[in-house]
């Protein structure tokens, strides 16, 4: 009986939770089918914002920009990072400790201090703009993969590399044929936590773009005051709709994909 | 097999050029902008400008937000991960996959619909209204702050928690229950004690960037309260001045790196192993 009730007291607290963290989630689907343009007014059911969405250009451009800032850090910062983690992981501990340290500036330290400090050296030597952003995507992008490939180093077994080597197979050869697979899952739990650092991450890009570049979140920001255009609701229902589904996919297939390596 | 291991070492090397010229060249760029004035003469009153009163003022007001935050992603966290575990979920993805998921609505439009869940005439109010209740001012107070940081945070306060005793032995807790331990005891003394790395690292996750949160004051306070990562973001795109803006950053810097150092020293055993990012 006490079971039943804390049993049943634990299912009520989580989906109190669950309320909390949905509720401005579910607000925003059903302002993007708001027939109304203001934020506090219903004005009817519609799906005009969603036909609109893709004759906006500035929208489209945007996301175009988001998605390709996420998808090339995320990428260049899986491959470095999968060379450093190697690397660290044969360090002495002299050396281990201090380069973890340093893997850790950018995720210890405040974004606004990681914007600013990037953009003041930015401005020495280049110009404010796409590429300026994607150095600093790469930069706190690189510790996410790092910190997801090191446990899956540190679990490996590396006689089966030296056995590849001995049995005459080249470095590269061997590295790809026994090391890659044996990495995969914290490579993929890497690059997905890196994409999605990246898409959501507004604070450093704000600092690092200069004018001339927007991504979803800081076009998003400079229209606050004068009012979001629903195209935007429209566009990031759609994003979390596909999201949300790719992740029911990978996560409750069974054998579906090795995201809960995330956490680990 | 030593030579290999060298060999080996020499992969970080891209990492380690990027590590310097992208992470610690820019913060000796920053310190410098803070310890010069606009001449570029050594001052270090663009460190100490942290205590003149409207800045001392936002960075007290940060300083209780992010406190009172982080506290309440604490009261909020613990419960969740042992229903978690009283609902037999520990092993599962469950809890990662509600936790990831809201971060792709875009982090703005979701602060952007607190503000209108909690404005005079937001939706609380409405349905408080309609069973006679209110209306409640939450709008543009310290409390409206409080409730989008927290929001925000608490993912990065219950994973490294929910891992740290998800990695709990079943054993240890049942041997616990058979030597006489009822519910409170066993959290006391064998869950509360082992998970007490990802309570540490889920406060320095929490804590830092609520300190110097500004999105969400701008849109929660109604920009008439300002927190200490306002004004410094207002002396780069408003007043234009770098190195003011450098100096309060670095100050907050320094404040929460002697407040982490604190927080770790009372912790035993962590912290030098670079756990904190465990998180994920």
């Amino acid at each position: 009986m006490v079971k039943r009730i804390s049993a049943g007291l634990s299912g009520i607290y989580l989906f109190m939770i669950m309320f909390f963290l949905y509720i401005p989630i579910l607000v925003m689907i059903v302002l993007s089918f708001n027939g109304s343009r203001s934020r506090v007014v219903w004005g009817g059911f519609t799906t005009e914002w969603y036909g609109r969405l893709f004759s906006n250009v500035q929208i489209r451009e945007a996301l175009g920009t988001t998605l390709l800032l996420a998808f090339i850090s995320a990428l260049v910062a899986t491959l470095i990072g999968l060379l450093a983690a190697l690397g660290i992981s044969a360090m002495r501990t002299r050396e281990y400790s201090l380069v973890m340290g340093v893997t850790n500036i950018p995720l210890l330290n405040a974004d606004i201090v990681t914007g600013i400090a990037l953009m003041l050296w930015f401005v020495r030597f280049m110009p404010l703009g796409f590429s300026s952003v994607l150095i600093a995507h790469i930069t706190f992008n690189i510790p996410y993969v790092i910190l997801a490939v090191l446990p899956k180093i540190r679990q490996m077994n590396m006689s089966i590399y030296e056995a590849s080597r001995d049995l005459g197979a080249g470095a590269l050869y061997g590295f790809f044929a026994t090391i890659l697979p044996q990495l995969a899952g914290g490579l993929v739990s890497g690059f997905f936590m890196a994409f999605t650092m990246s898409m959501d991450d507004f604070v450093v890009t704000y600092f690092t773009r200069g004018a001339g570049i927007n991504t979803l979140s800081t076009m998003i920001y400079s229209e606050i005051k004068k009012g979001i255009k629903p195209e935007m609701y429209a566009l990031s229902t759609i994003i979390f709709a596909a999201v949300f589904i790719l992740l029911l996919i990978v996560n409750f297939v069974p054998d579906g994909g090795d995201l809960k390596d995330l956490v680990e | 097999m030593n030579n290999r291991r060298n060999t080996r070492v020499l992969l970080s090397g891209p990492y380690l050029l990027w590590a310097v010229g992208f992470t610690v060249i820019p913060l000796f760029v920053i310190i410098r902008y803070a310890l010069t004035d606009e001449t570029g003469a050594f001052t270090l009153n663009n460190l100490f400008a942290i205590a003149d009163p409207i800045n001392l003022k936002a960075t007290v007001f940060s300083l209780e937000i992010a406190l009172m935050s982080t506290m309440i992603c604490v009261l909020l966290a613990y419960p969740l991960v042992l229903a978690f575990r009283r609902l037999n979920l520990s092993k599962n993805r469950f809890m990662l996959f509600i936790l990831i998921l809201p971060m792709w609505m875009n982090f703005i439009l979701r602060i952007l619909a607190w503000q209108m869940i909690l404005s005079n005439n937001g939706i609380l109010n409405f349905i408080l209204g309609k069973i006679g209740i209110g209306p409640l001012h939450i709008a543009n107070t310290g409390l409206s702050i409080m409730i989008g940081v927290v929001y925000d945070y608490l993912p990065y306060m219950v994973l490294p928690i929910f891992n740290a005793v998800a990695e709990i032995d079943e054993d240890v807790i049942e041997a616990a229950r058979d030597l006489g331990g009822n519910s409170l005891t066993v959290f006391r003394k064998v869950i509360f004690p082992l998970s007490l790395p990802g309570l540490m690292s889920g406060i320095i996750m929490v804590f830092i960037p609520s300190m110097t949160e500004f999105v969400i004051a701008d849109i929660l306070g109604g920009g008439k309260l300002q927190l200490v990562g306002n004004i410094i973001e207002q002396e780069f795109t408003r007043s234009s001045n770098w190195n003011l803006g450098a100096g309060l950053s670095v100050a907050l810097m320094l404040f929460m790196m002697v407040s982490m150092a604190f927080t770790m020293k009372t912790d035993h055993g962590y912290g030098s192993d670079g756990k904190a990012g465990a998180v994920w």
